[in-house]
């Protein structure tokens, strides 16, 4: 059986003010079916952008390498195929849609993904409850569901925001961009308890994160080092606790 | 004649029109008043299904009873072509004291109202475009709600235009006495044609002291092929009278029709503390034009005035906003607020604001807020990495940016406008 996510030599580049940029250089990466992984690694080295690319946006131009998605080949299909199939990406900066009802947004998203993955949509008033109870568990106020999506939101209120999205569209693989960022340590564990109900055999995620509390809460499975658009080291959890007290200049001056 | 027509500030471009080879009258052939559902033409019903217009409405039209619903019942004096071949609802409409029926018959029930008001607003000789009207216009609506009387029921009056080069000329009056209200629906569509179609209606409207209007309007006409061939021209002059005091007029209007759009619902503040409403979606689509906007005209003190402008371009297309704000000198303590906000789908199309601001009173405040966006890549991957299309995020995104204008709308033509625009933007992206 093909395993559940699957890269292998991974490039990308972008075109930046004319100027192409190559920024991953041959990313290897799986990850089984169940288990949280986590990258870590300086500013720069290419993670936001292995999510973006996973994730299908379009600025990014795949030069070689593969990715495949339960056995299917993910950089071939449309970013929305992508979210049916099972693809979640919680965003570093969630965009803000002035005049979209937050719930009225949810529900779209909800229904376009039931519609595709052959499920029946939900009506108005089985969706809100859903939704309700979702943001109850997140510790969100109630109004949010009311207002314009991420619009006027804290930074911790779209991350939580972000979390609810995931909670409802019942993601098998979700990509979690710096979740963790600008969280006061109450919201860190809200954020976290929220990741953590998801966890299943079905399920799992690629954490990008710089901090270890996070991981406290989440105990990966596996830690990956990304530097200069490659993964340069592997390893289990201790590994996120080296470079939280060591920094990463050490492992860099390794592979150098 | 020739050469007189056009509007030369206004930002449009079409060959010239022969007035000469124009069908000023085309009446649909006569049928005996429908008893049941069954009896209306069924092209009249498919019709309206392409309208949207929900199955007991259509009922309505054949004045079949209908139990009690949550909702407002609507009664609907539907223009088939040039003449009225039905309307609804008008025995309820008679206890209340209302008046509500084609202007053509107006004319010789209610001579006098008509003669008192009718060209009142909107003189003969306004523009060229109303000066048509005045001579050739067969029918329309007219509607009178008496003092204290709050219409029972929203009123609405579907257009549609299906007979070969006709050029329609309706003409709408509403009068609102002392106290009294209304709120008036129009919507309209037109098949596929492909003969560009001239349309220049004039829309006159009357409020009394603490009288108030709500005129809304969603205006879907063909718009011409992908090419720019074919479409409505769609020149219109809709104009209101606060006449008197506290009395309110308030314009909305969703346009995502027409081959050209050349229309500005404008509202005189005579009374004193008499408000003006404007809130306007534009849609532009292909090759469409739309010239659209608003004028405010300050005249008695305490008048204040409220424009919310939403555009929205895609395509080829090419929209412009124009209004005007003119403060008389009695108009002491008028207040306007204007926002215009203009959105672009692609980089082929354009939006243009130009606002016209004339304050002739010191008191007078006047705010005036415009902003250019276009859809961000940021909003689209947004919306598509939670599973949307992109035609639906597109959608989703657009809806957002209308919302101040699509709530003031009634709520069963809010949903339609909904639909309505989604389905105009269909191809703009990709």
């Amino acid at each position: 059986m093909s395993q559940f996510l699957e890269i292998s030599g991974l490039c990308a580049r972008i075109d930046a003010d004319g100027q192409e940029k190559q920024i991953l250089r041959g990313v290897d990466l799986s990850i089984p079916s169940g288990e949280v992984h986590v990258i870590m690694g300086p500013n720069g080295s290419g993670k936001s952008t292995l999510s973006y690319v996973l994730a299908g946006r379009e600025d990014y131009e795949v030069t070689a390498g593969t990715a495949t998605f339960h056995g299917q080949d993910l950089l071939a299909m449309e970013p929305e195929e992508r979210a049916a199939a099972g693809l979640f990406l919680a965003f570093q900066s969630p965009i803000e849609l002035p005049g979209v009802n937050n719930a009225n947004f949810l529900r779209t998203a909800v229904n376009a993904v039931r519609r595709a993955r052959g499920q029946e949509e939900l009506d108005a008033v089985a969706f809100l409850k859903m939704a309700r109870e979702a943001a109850k568990a997140l510790s969100m106020a109630p109004d949010m569901l009311k207002r314009n999506v991420n619009v006027g939101f804290s930074g911790g209120e779209k991350k939580r925001n972000e979390v609810l999205q995931m909670t409802l569209l019942q993601p098998t693989f979700a990509i979690l961009d710096e979740t963790d960022s600008g969280l006061d340590v109450d919201a860190l564990r809200i954020v976290a308890e929220g990741v953590n109900r998801l966890r299943a055999p079905t399920f799992s995620a690629l954490v990008i994160t710089h901090h270890q509390k996070l991981l406290d809460y989440l105990v990966p499975d596996r830690i990956h080092v990304m530097a200069r658009g490659r993964i340069i080291l592997s390893g289990g959890p201790e590994l996120a606790r080296q470079i939280d007290q060591e920094g990463y200049t050490k492992f860099l001056a390794e592979v150098a | 004649m020739a050469g007189h027509d056009r509007a030369k500030w206004a930002k449009v471009a079409y060959p010239p029109i022969d007035y000469q080879d124009a069908h000023y009258y085309a009446a649909p052939r006569k049928k005996p008043g429908p008893k049941s559902l069954d009896e209306v033409d069924p092209e009249l019903l498919r019709t309206y299904e392409k309208l949207g217009i929900p199955l007991h409405e259509q009922a309505l039209l054949a004045g079949v009873e209908v139990p009690e619903g949550e909702r407002m019942p609507v009664a609907v004096d539907a223009v088939f072509d040039s003449v009225s071949v039905a309307t609804t609802f008008r025995k309820t409409l008679e206890e209340a004291g209302v008046i509500f029926c084609p202007i053509s018959e107006a004319v010789k029930e209610h001579p006098d109202l008509v003669r008192k008001y009718l060209g009142t607003v909107v003189p003969a000789g306004d523009n060229f475009f109303s000066a048509l009207n005045s001579a050739v216009f067969t029918d329309g609506s007219f509607v009178y709600v008496p003092k204290g009387v709050r219409c029972p029921m929203e009123l609405s009056t579907y257009f549609r235009i299906n007979a070969k080069n006709t050029g329609q000329f309706e003409r709408t009056l509403i009068v609102v006495e002392e106290g009294a209200s209304v709120s008036y629906l129009e919507g309209c569509t037109a098949p596929m044609r492909d003969e560009n179609q001239l349309h220049a209606a004039v829309v006159e409207l009357v409020a009394m002291d603490d009288a108030s209007i709500k005129y809304s309007t969603v205006q879907n006409w063909y718009p011409g092929d992908e090419n720019g061939r074919g479409g409505i021209y769609n020149f219109v002059t809709k104009r209101g009278a606060c006449r008197g005091a506290r009395s309110k007029i308030s314009w909305t209007q969703v346009e995502t029709g027409s081959a050209i759009t050349w229309k500005y619902p404008s509202c005189i503040l005579q009374g004193e503390g008499s408000v003006g409403e404007f809130y306007s979606v534009a849609v532009t689509n292909n090759h469409q034009q739309a010239d659209t906007g608003t004028k405010m005209i300050h005249l008695g003190r305490n008048t204040r005035s409220t424009i919310i402008a939403k555009t929205i371009s895609a395509g080829r297309s090419d929209s412009t906003y124009r209004g005007l704000v003119r403060v008389q000198p009695k108009a002491s303590g008028a207040r306007n607020f204007t926002q215009c906000d203009s959105l672009l789908i692609g980089d082929q199309c354009g939006a243009h604001t130009v606002p016209y601001i004339e304050s002739r009173n010191m008191n007078a405040r006047i705010e005036h807020e415009a902003t250019t966006s276009k859809i961000s890549e940021d909003q689209l991957f947004y919306c598509r990495q939670r599973g949307l299309s992109e035609e639906d995020a597109v959608g989703l995104i657009v809806n957002g940016f209308c919302r101040d204008v699509l709530k003031e709308l009634p709520m069963e033509f809010a949903v339609e406008a909904q639909k309505l625009l989604q389905i105009s933007l269909e191809g703009s992206v990709g």
